[in-house]
């Protein structure tokens, strides 16, 4: 009744091609905005900060940066993890060699850092298709880590192998190290997950985007359309690249504080990512940020359930419960919806478009 | 210059010097390659039959040697301790193949890779629950000692345990090339609805390859249980069967074993030869980057046919 | 089927030359020597039993096989092989034998990408998506909207190409191929599968296309009557070599297709 698109009308192709073609819709972000903007700083405490909110909008990040090219492109990557590493390295390295350097342009300096190794490791797709891309890209990620763990120039010579974020200031605010407030830190997180979940969406729309689901849905028609499919490939490599190169500097640099490669891990960081991914729905921006909610708030949610309703279990039977239902939590997921949290979404902006009258 | 020698020349240098090192060496790389073949294998088997990248494969391996340790700690005899185990993994077939893949007939492999991994997560959790997560021993009675021929030095349990997995390729090969189950098994891999509409039964197939692919599971489980302990870490060595996958082909029985046998002893000569000069602990890393140098050049794999594109 | 040839058309000179082409996978020949010619502005046809070569051809003639032999001239520039993707900057477009459409995409977002290589910013300015970006995807929408009407699929612009009918699918693709505004338009069997009307419809279309846009159009199709209403002239395939080439009556009366292909004529 409320929700509803009637009476609606475009009279330019540029209003028909909005984000959110309705009001309603645009009413729905402007509370989101506000509630992220303002309410949740004033709200939230540090733990909050610290253990749910940065680390999601950190890995809601990445999550977009991999939808860009499972999602979109179709390139099945188990080298996230690597590619936030090169990202995060690179960083640290710009942030204590140029410390005058505004933090932001290090960030971004870092992304295109990651978005160059990202083409490298993506090269091959040209060639290698599907899984064995997959297992391909598990190629960049060991290699990649072993690098950074080996090579002593990357952590500065640090005796104990760990980088840790210098403390750094924007506008007279400290952003970045362990003294940094928590309301600091996610107001950078959340600006640069804005910033980029829209620039993302833009060019999913755009000539780009489609570029990359024709090659997605079927790479010989769209060469014979005239789309190159290694320049496709590889723009949606370095694209790709870049957001989880940016995610992975915020990771260290905004949340972790310090960190060595394990924090870059496949199980740490590849497989989850590619969880949010796929539970939020392949090909979508929002569906990226819904599943980074749902697979960071899902562990916290398993830990702290047991003691709230009066259970209490040793740590280790507590985890071994919590993976099994974590996994089990995945499968009926896919099972019940494979298209992921965007496309129940749309459900249910269907429904309530139809509500109180479904027929 | 200097790098030059210690990448190109002193390994080679190395092997010269001392060709009966280099012969335990090679021995040793393919016994180790055996052993990933046998994973390979039992990842190939489902992905044939069902598409499936049973990402899953490796937590198979630790759930069934945790399952005959714990039943053996119980003082079942090793015999009946198989036996049971074995029927646990034929269980585990049946509810996977009821909960999970008929449900998600039809869907995107990505989406059944997801569930594999989620199923990998339920396979960890349930097995250390059930039988603890310490490092177990698992005694199965194969002699350990050393011994030599012609100079080489070979130890009795490698060459148990190669031999074990060589018959157990060499009886799975068969089955599946010459029995009707195999040729079955082949035309679902083909096409999963033209199977289904001349008569071949899918869910049969389906349990019958994930129990298959659960016995293989055990055998590795033992092989490499018994040689160091069952404990988390056998979990990875699904990680190590992937790159022999990428080589093999997904799709190939002879391409995972030769393909196993060839990883295996490229990474020992790799890591005794070359790893010193890279500063250790390459072999992480170092069967996927040759993986994928070979897959760069032959896209289609060891054993594939070039591939003809249509439209 | 009545579709004559509109009077007024305008054939040209030889726009594209088929020089003594081969092609062969492993030991199996699929193209022997072929040779032919296609004017500017025609309706040109290959026709041929099945394995004859007729796809192999219109895959050689836009760069998705590589000829072993032989050489195509497009427009004055000759080629002996070419990459795939030149094709289209080249002003060939196509359409596929199983279609070949992005199904995970709309009708319009399928057709847009038609129009892929007439856009050029950078993906800077589209992740803006404001100022010359912004420009460039409104013209190009104007353009997509045209061939939409032409098409008459106004009604499915938003829907997802994977959930539509057949023959809706089929017309989308020629939207996409038009899109580009080819010089040439390949049809690897457009009317397969669909029923009389439908069939009348594409070739409605096909005519339509021909004669207001003046584009070459080279088809593959096995229905005889639908070959010889709309086509100027026809090539006939068999085991990859050509059997005869003329005008539609020309190809009927000749022996070799009868035996070959056509059969006894029961008109």
């Amino acid at each position: 009744m409320f929700y509803r698109e009637a009476g609606q009308f475009k009279s330019t192709y540029q209003t028909d091609q909005a984000i959110f073609p309705i009001v309603q819709d645009r009413w729905f972000m402007a509370l989101v905005f506000i509630v992220a903007f303002v309410v949740i700083p004033l709200v939230a405490d540090e733990y909050w900060h610290q253990a749910i909110i940065i680390p999601f909008l950190i890995l809601a990040l990445a999550a977009i940066g991999l939808n860009i090219l499972t999602g979109y492109a179709g390139l099945v990557s188990l080298g996230t993890g690597a590619f936030m590493a090169v990202g995060a390295y690179s960083t640290y390295k710009m942030s204590t060699a140029f410390p005058d350097l505004n933090i932001i342009i290090i960030f971004l300096l870092s992304g295109v850092f990651a978005a160059m190794v990202g083409m490298v490791f993506g090269a091959p797709s040209l060639r290698i298709k599907g899984f064995y891309l997959a297992v391909a890209t598990l190629a960049a990620q060991f290699f990649i880590l072993w690098v950074f763990n080996k090579v002593e120039w990357f952590f500065n010579y640090s005796p104990s192998g760990t980088i840790t974020a210098p403390p750094r200031e924007l506008f007279g605010v400290l952003v970045t190290g362990p003294e940094a407030s928590p309301v600091a830190r996610y107001y950078v997180c959340l600006v640069f997950l804005v910033v980029f979940a829209f620039a993302a969406k833009n060019m999913a729309r755009g000539r780009l985007g489609r570029s990359w689901m024709a090659i997605r849905d079927m790479d010989i028609a769209a060469e014979i359309i005239g789309i190159r499919p290694l320049q496709t490939k590889l723009s949606a490599f370095g694209i790709s690249s870049f957001y989880c190169g940016v995610a992975g500097a915020l990771y260290i640099f905004c949340w972790l504080g310090s960190a060595e490669t394990e924090a870059f891990d496949i199980l740490n960081v590849s497989f989850p990512v590619l969880f949010m991914v796929i539970i939020g729905g392949l090909g979508s921006v929002l569906g990226a940020i819904l599943g980074a909610a749902f697979i960071t708030l899902m562990p916290i949610f398993l830990t702290n359930a047991p003691p709230m309703i009066g259970i209490h279990l040793a740590a280790d039977l507590q985890k071994h419960i919590e993976e099994i239902i974590l996994g089990l939590m995945i499968i009926t997921f896919l099972i019940v919806e494979p298209a992921g949290f965007n496309r129940l979404w749309q459900i249910a902006k269907e429904k309530i478009r139809k509500w109180p009258f479904p027929y | 210059m200097e790098v030059l020698n210690t990448f190109l020349i002193a390994p080679f240098l190395d092997m010269a010097d001392s060709p009966i090192f280099l012969l335990e060496v090679v021995i040793g790389g393919l016994m180790a390659g055996v052993m990933y073949s046998l994973v390979a294998l039992g990842f190939v088997l489902i992905y044939k039959a069902s598409g499936v990248f049973n990402y899953a494969q490796g937590a198979m391996v630790l759930f069934a040697a945790l399952t005959l340790v714990g039943l053996m700690e119980n003082h079942v005899p090793i015999i009946v301790a198989i036996i049971l185990t074995m029927a646990v993994m034929v269980g585990v077939a049946m509810l996977i193949e009821r909960y999970m893949l008929r449900p998600l007939v039809n869907q995107a492999q990505i989406i059944l890779f997801m569930a594999c991994i989620g199923l990998n997560f339920v396979f960890e959790g349930a097995g250390q629950i059930a039988w603890g997560s310490n490092v177990k021993k698992l005694d199965i009675g194969i002699p350990e000692n050393s011994f030599e021929i012609g100079g080489v030095l070979l130890n009795a349990f490698d060459l148990t345990a190669a031999i074990t997995a060589a018959i157990l390729v060499a009886f799975l090969a068969v089955f599946f090339q010459k029995t009707a189950i195999g040729r079955a098994l082949r035309a679902v891999a083909d096409d999963h609805q033209a199977a289904l509409s001349v008569g071949i039964p899918l869910k049969t197939i389906w349990v019958i390859v994930w129990s298959v692919s659960g016995f293989v599971a055990l055998v590795a489980g033992i092989m490499w249980g018994g040689k160091a302990g069952v404990q988390f870490s056998l979990v990875l060595i699904a990680l190590k069967a992937l790159p022999v996958l990428i080589l093999g082909g997904f799709e190939s029985v002879p391409g995972a074993i030769i393909g196993g046998l060839l990883i295996g002893v490229f990474e020992k000569v790799s890591e005794v030869y070359w790893g010193p000069a890279f500063g250790g602990a390459i072999e992480g890393w170092f069967a996927y980057m040759a993986a994928l140098v070979f897959l760069m050049f032959r896209p289609q794999g060891l054993f594939g046919e070039k591939i003809i594109e249509r439209v | 089927m009545s579709a004559e040839p509109t009077v007024g058309r305008k054939i040209g000179d030889v726009i594209l030359d088929v020089a003594n082409v081969s092609l062969s996978f492993g030991g199996v020949r699929a193209l022997n020597g072929v040779s032919f010619d296609v004017n500017e502005g025609e309706v040109r046809a290959i026709i041929g039993p099945n394995g004859a070569g007729k796809s192999s051809m219109l895959n050689c003639i836009n760069g998705f096989y590589k000829p072993t032999e032989g050489m195509i001239t497009f427009k004055g520039e000759s080629h002996h092989q070419m990459e795939t993707y030149e094709s289209a900057s080249q002003g060939i477009a196509r359409t596929f034998q199983n279609i070949a459409l992005f199904k995970g995409m709309t009708t319009l977002d399928n057709i847009m990408t038609g129009r892929n290589l007439q856009m050029k910013k950078n993906f800077l300015w589209q992740a803006l998506y404001f100022g010359p970006a912004l420009k460039e995807e409104l013209e190009n929408r104007e353009v997509v909207e045209k061939v939409i009407d032409f098409l008459e699929i106004e009604s499915i612009r938003k829907t997802v190409v994977g959930r539509l009918p057949y023959g809706l699918q089929k017309r989308v693709e020629l939207a996409r191929a038009l899109a580009a505004e080819p010089d040439m338009l390949l049809l690897d069997e457009p009317m397969a599968g669909m029923n009389h009307e439908e069939k009348e419809d594409m070739c409605r279309y096909i005519l339509d296309v021909n004669d207001e846009f003046g584009t070459t159009i080279v088809l593959i199709e096995h229905d005889m009557s639908v070959v010889m209403d709309i086509s100027d002239r026809v090539v006939v395939l068999d085991y990859g070599e050509k059997i005869a080439d003329g005008t539609p009556d020309e190809v009927r009366a000749n022996q070799r297709v009868v035996d070959a292909y056509l059969g006894v004529q029961h008109d």
